[in-house]
């Protein structure tokens, strides 16, 4: 296991308790009773750290390099997965798995954002930052599922799309529109849960949901904080302060209505237990697929139209309008 | 260090102000090809400089006046401001600042008018509001232009300069307007109402990335700035130069992305034919499908 820098008072404790095991087992005796003091020291330690994370430290944990990513949701959550390749025209993205599958039985379109766990399949996997070949697949998909009535699932798990060269050439921007546009058309529901990173435009490219839901330490932002931080402070070393201004997690988005709910994560975040969460991530899917399946496929439109219509915080002024002042 | 990068930083924000900004006084020295020109000529040329033909900022009120019908314009909307819902430092004051420099409430101004009599709803960005930027305002007025348009059954011109992308005071609340644009828009286009969409220099970000790329037709001025990464962000990803021309209307022509690239002035001539293409020389056929079969053609009202 790898530790973020608000981890390392963890390691010590449970690498101790790591080898008082080994050792336990291999000379066959019985050192429990000095393993549990430790264990409870450890359980103390954990919810000392992750009761009190600030916004930039649940940033951090969003990027854990040991946090469940989408493939292995979607292992622990669904059968029969079906991986579906390629946008029909230029290539296979690997930023983004898509495919079928079905989750408690039921049969649904899986679209998420996919990062690598080594050098190698990160760079196979561009970090997760799809190009508009990823976006185009998961449009397609996504369009055949609805000709299909069948419902669809999105992870969200990325910094963003990814800004190159071959990605302007080939519209990034027009994409990412594209699928804001189609996604709010389809006429079966959608469902979009946030795993970790949400990074801007393209994660909510696969955002447009009848429901978005949250995993308790994920974050979702107009631009990454670091990005943010550069562009209004100019100082990009600012991020970690920047991070609590942006109001990016859950509970912020939770608040501004932004999110419809937060899916809880075991003590000291979902890497620490992803069969844990695994199971609450399905729960609250299927839970709030079968509310959606109550309505027919204008309504469920209808729905997504106006969960995003309303949407923006403003005022009507007073004056009617101003005058220059120059 | 510290004192070298201070520098550095006032000289940049010296010459992107110079770039876009028309000073008050008579004569002008032409940011481009550096000749003196007056501003009265240069606002007579709708802000294109009559030397080297180097595109402006349009002011909102020019861009109207270049499009519609003379008199034809009527203000609707124009009242929304925006809060500080995220209580941002300095955002307040920023749009106090943006209000008091432009006389508008917001970057984005909505209407209804005419070109060569047939009526259009039109939505302007204004980038001289904190660079046409998209918070919970402006996404409010594009997502009511476009709801106008459909309810009333007249095609929506859009005309975007909105280089400042999402607007990142918002937050998040901004992201969630370019899906709320968009999903105005298709359902716009779903009932065959057109959209236009003519972009501007610059145009980046959540603006491109939603509304602006998403017209049936999509027009753009010479040379505009268009894309969805910021030129700087690039260059430091890939760690290198990008090549002459990158994500300029030209480049985008090119790749597909756009439909065709308008002078500035031409572009009221264009925008005639093609509405009556799309859309007046068809209302014929359109009422008599909506009569005989309700199916094909079944507009909701909401």
């Amino acid at each position: 296991m790898r530790y973020l820098e608000f981890e390392k008072p963890l390691r010590e404790i449970e690498s101790k308790i790591e080898q008082l095991e080994v050792y336990a087992s291999s000379r066959d005796i019985d050192l429990s009773s000095e393993i549990k003091p430790l264990k409870d020291k450890l359980n103390n330690l954990l919810e000392e750290i992750y009761s009190h994370l600030t916004p930039w430290q649940q940033v951090q944990l969003a990027r854990h390099p040991d946090r469940p990513y989408c493939l292995d949701y979607i292992r622990m959550i669904a059968d029969d997965f079906m991986e579906l390749h390629g946008d029909r025209a230029y290539r296979d993205d690997e930023a983004i798995v898509a495919g079928f599958c079905s989750i408690g039985g039921r049969s649904v379109a899986i679209v998420g954002h996919q990062k690598g766990r080594d050098t190698e399949e990160n760079i196979r996997r561009n970090f997760g930052m799809p190009n508009p070949e990823g976006f185009r697949k998961a449009r397609r998909i996504m369009e055949t599922a609805a000709r299909m009535r069948m419902p669809i699932v999105t992870l969200i798990d990325s910094p963003g799309a990814f800004p190159g060269i071959g990605a302007e050439e080939r519209g990034q921007h027009l994409v990412i529109a594209e699928n804001l546009e189609i996604m709010s058309q389809l006429n079966v529901p959608i469902i979009c849960v946030v795993i970790g990173e949400g990074g801007s435009g393209g994660a909510l490219a696969i955002g447009v949901g009848n429901r978005v839901l949250m995993l308790e330490n994920g974050y979702y932002a107009v631009c990454t904080p670091e990005a943010c931080a550069a562009i209004i402070l100019r100082d990009r070393t600012m991020a970690s302060s920047v991070a609590g201004t942006m109001r990016i997690v859950a509970q912020d988005l939770k608040n501004l209505d932004l999110v419809d709910e937060i899916i809880s994560e075991p003590l000291g975040g979902a890497h620490r237990n992803p069969e844990a969460t695994a199971v609450k991530v399905k729960e609250a899917i299927l839970r709030h697929l079968s509310e959606l399946e109550a309505l027919d496929g204008q309504a469920i439109v209808e729905d997504r139209y106006n969960r995003f219509r309303r949407m923006g915080v403003l005022y009507e002024a007073q004056m009617p309008g101003l005058s220059p002042v120059n | 260090m510290a004192w070298f990068r201070k520098k550095k930083k006032f000289t940049n924000l010296n010459t992107k102000e110079k770039k876009i900004d028309i000073p008050k006084g008579i004569w002008r020295k032409c940011d481009a090809c550096e000749q003196y020109i007056t501003t009265e000529e240069i606002k007579r040329n709708l802000f294109i400089c009559p030397r080297c033909n180097y595109y402006y900022v349009l002011p909102v009120e020019d861009r109207i006046a270049s499009i519609l019908d003379e008199g034809s314009f009527e203000e609707f909307d124009a009242a929304l401001a925006s809060k500080n819902p995220l209580d941002f430092e300095g955002y307040q004051q920023k749009l106090q600042n943006a209000q008091k420099k432009t006389g508008r409430y917001e970057a984005a101004v909505n209407g209804i008018g005419a070109v060569g009599g047939l009526p259009v709803i039109v939505c302007v960005l204004d980038f001289s509001f904190m660079g046409g930027s998209m918070g919970s305002v402006v996404g409010e007025k594009i997502t009511r232009a476009a709801e106008r348009a459909l309810n009333d059954e007249i095609p929506l011109v859009i005309i975007s300069t909105g280089g400042g992308g999402a607007r990142m005071h918002e937050g998040m609340l901004s992201l969630m307007q370019m899906a709320k644009t968009s999903a105005s828009i298709g359902r716009l286009k779903k009932h065959g109402i057109p959209y236009i969409s003519i972009i501007a220099n610059p145009t980046m970000g959540g603006v491109a990335a939603s509304f602006a790329a998403l017209g049936d037709v999509i027009i753009a001025e010479p040379n505009a700035l268009i894309g969805f990464a910021g030129p700087r962000v690039i260059e430091q990803t890939i760690g290198q130069r990008l090549p002459d021309g990158f994500q300029r209307a030209e480049f985008l022509l090119q790749h597909g992305m756009i439909d065709r690239i308008v002078d500035r002035k031409e572009i009221v001539n264009e925008l005639k034919p093609l509405l009556r293409h799309m859309f007046y020389n068809q209302s014929a056929m359109r009422n008599q499908e909506s009569n005989s079969s309700p199916k094909l053609y079944a507009v909701r009202k909401t």
